[in-house]
């Protein structure tokens, strides 16, 4: 009999995040895929998980869910593990998938890695040490494994499978509604989103303040791309954390990847040296984002940049 | 308000961190350890509520004997005092046996706010602070960007895809701050010498009651089965900016037809 793979199938911004879709086909490919989707989602959502390879859907739209964060989505998902036992769960990395999986491994006292699943065998091939080593590892012991898995570490396989669904029932204890969301605020984010984006011109410490950042939302816009930074530009408040690239920050494979004024540090080579072109420009002849370079130039941003986005546009008008 | 900071002692990151093929874990020996940054905003987001309204701050951490550095700088930056799980039967464990331990830890004293980084700047598993409330059987609220306590009432700015979530519990709650929340004070040369002052209480596996079936490697299981090298990029062209930098970049970009 085909494992039983289940999927956390996490709502995001009122839509099934790009992750879920990416953990569905993984899934489908290692056995039977299966999504437990809790809380309040788009109309479409059952044939979203559906179409990218569900083959059934444990489904409540209790408002609970999205108003008490995870405590009754804990609750629930161990009800169904007790009654299905799946053999593996796998969630995305993300702030609520990370959440609800820890949680579970404490309540459920079973295994819990930041892995991803690959060839059938619950043998994951994870990045250590901020992606300078990789090791593979296993988990053992009783009860279904729990995987967290980085995003864009598989592809979206869409489908044409039609999903049972099952209601599940929302847990009514007060004791679960102990965490309240009282507000939701969505910054305004301009332009083409970082994960999606096939070109992204991102800037670090290099940039030396948060005006420069101007000039890298214009050669983004010449390129067709998106503006992204390093923590440390983040933590210095020069742009916002939705830009952040990095271990801690976003995952992205765009086609072409601009470092600017960014030494490379491994929590940030992390999230991008997965791209298929990697310019970088910075002052240091060692930095060590020149080791993943396709084009490397040693100069000054504030020199090359300027020079590039004047090449562009001549070259857009001739 | 009593609060407790769980914190993690790091190899300082100006060294680059090996791995023993071996054992499989990092090699800890002779490297130089500090308190991770992470945890620094951690303790100093603690002390800035106990600035404000009165209580102790007390960290807890796990790790060898060379942890005691680390202890050391949080205590000077003004914790009240430290514990410290420092025992061969704890080394190896997986983040749950670690949590079981902080839990225990934890359990001896009243406390009503448990303060954690999001994840540690080593190993970035992320996993301890949710398994920990858990086992606490207190809320845990995550990714905050700021945090205010009234009364008996915690509020954070929780992190979210596109923006943030104000989220709030009732103490006891867990919290894990982010990088981005505050910024570490130094520890001052008084803080420093009131550190070597204040108690470090030690505990073994056996005086909180866990077993080698509860932490430990023996304990553990995530298994690490090889460590080895990601494939290398295939090497690229470095060039100096000669006043043309821009130029050449251009030249590149239409080569591979990107532009």
């Amino acid at each position: 009999m085909a494992d039983l793979i289940w999927v956390y199938a996490e709502i995001v911004d009122g839509k099934i995040s790009r992750a879920t879709l990416e953990l569905l086909g993984k899934a489908a490919e290692l056995g039977t895929a299966e999504a437990v989707l809790l809380g309040p989602g788009p109309d479409d959502a059952v044939t979203t998980l559906s179409r990218h390879g569900a083959s059934k859907v444990y489904r409540s739209d209790d408002p609970v869910y999205r108003d008490h964060l995870t405590l009754p989505a804990v609750e629930t998902i161990a009800t169904l593990i007790a009654a299905h036992h799946p053999t593996v769960m796998l969630f995305a990395s993300s702030y609520g998938g990370r959440d609800v999986a820890a949680a579970l491994s404490a309540r459920l006292d079973c295994d819990v890695g930041d892995l991803a699943v690959k060839d059938g065998a619950i043998v994951a091939t994870i990045p250590a040490l901020g992606g300078s080593y990789q090791n593979t590892t296993t988990l053992t012991g009783p009860g279904p494994k729990l995987v967290l898995v980085r995003p864009k570490a598989f592809e979206i396989k869409p489908g044409a499978a039609s999903a049972t669904v099952e209601d599940v029932p929302a847990p009514r204890d007060t004791a679960l509604r102990r965490i309240r969301v009282l507000e939701r605020v969505t910054t305004e984010r301009e332009g083409p989103q970082l994960e999606d984006s096939r070109v992204i011109v991102s800037g670090g410490r290099g940039l030396k303040g948060p005006e420069r950042f101007a000039m890298l939302q214009e050669l983004a816009q010449l390129l067709g791309g998106a503006v992204g930074a390093t923590r440390a530009a983040v933590d210095a408040a020069w742009v916002p954390y939705a830009l952040q690239i990095g271990q801690t920050g976003k995952t992205v494979k765009p086609d072409l990847y601009v470092a600017c004024g960014i030494s490379g540090a491994i929590q940030h080579l992390a999230g991008m040296k997965g791209s298929k072109t990697i310019v970088a420009i910075n002052t240091d002849a060692d930095a060590p984002i020149f080791q993943v370079a396709d084009l490397g130039v040693v100069g000054d941003v504030f020199k090359v940049i300027p020079q590039l986005i004047e090449e562009l546009k001549k070259r857009k008008r001739a | 308000m009593n609060i407790v900071v769980c914190a993690k002692i790091v190899p300082v990151s100006s060294v680059t961190i090996q791995i023993d093929p071996g054992t499989r874990r990092m090699i800890r020996k002779d490297v130089s350890q500090e308190l991770d940054p992470q945890a620094a905003k951690a303790v100093e987001e603690a002390l800035r509520l106990a600035e404000r309204h009165g209580g102790s701050v007390t960290v807890v951490v796990m790790g060898g004997e060379d942890a005691t550095v680390g202890i050391r700088s949080a205590l000077a930056m003004g914790a009240s005092a430290a514990i410290h799980l420092s025992d061969p039967a704890l080394a190896g464990s997986d983040a749950l046996g670690t949590s079981k331990a902080l839990a225990a830890a934890i359990r001896r004293a009243p406390f009503d706010l448990v303060l954690c980084a999001t994840e540690s700047s080593d190993s970035y598993t992320g996993l301890v602070p949710g398994q920990l409330a858990q086992l606490l059987g207190i809320p845990p609220l995550t990714f905050a960007t700021a945090l205010t306590v009234d009364g008996n009432t915690v509020t954070i700015k929780r992190q979210s895809e596109g923006g943030y979530d104000t989220v709030s519990a009732e103490l006891p709650a867990l919290v894990t701050v982010t990088t981005g929340i505050n910024e570490p004070r130094y520890p001052t040369l008084k803080g420093i010498m009131g550190a070597k002052k204040k108690e470090i209480r030690k505990y073994t596996a056996a005086d909180l009651g866990l077993g080698p079936g509860d932490v430990g490697a023996s304990g553990a299981r995530e298994h690490v089965l090889t460590v080895g090298r990601p494939p290398a990029r295939p090497p690229g062209k470095t060039i100096r900016d000669e006043g043309d930098g821009g130029k050449q970049i251009a030249d590149f970009l239409a080569g591979l037809k990107l532009v």
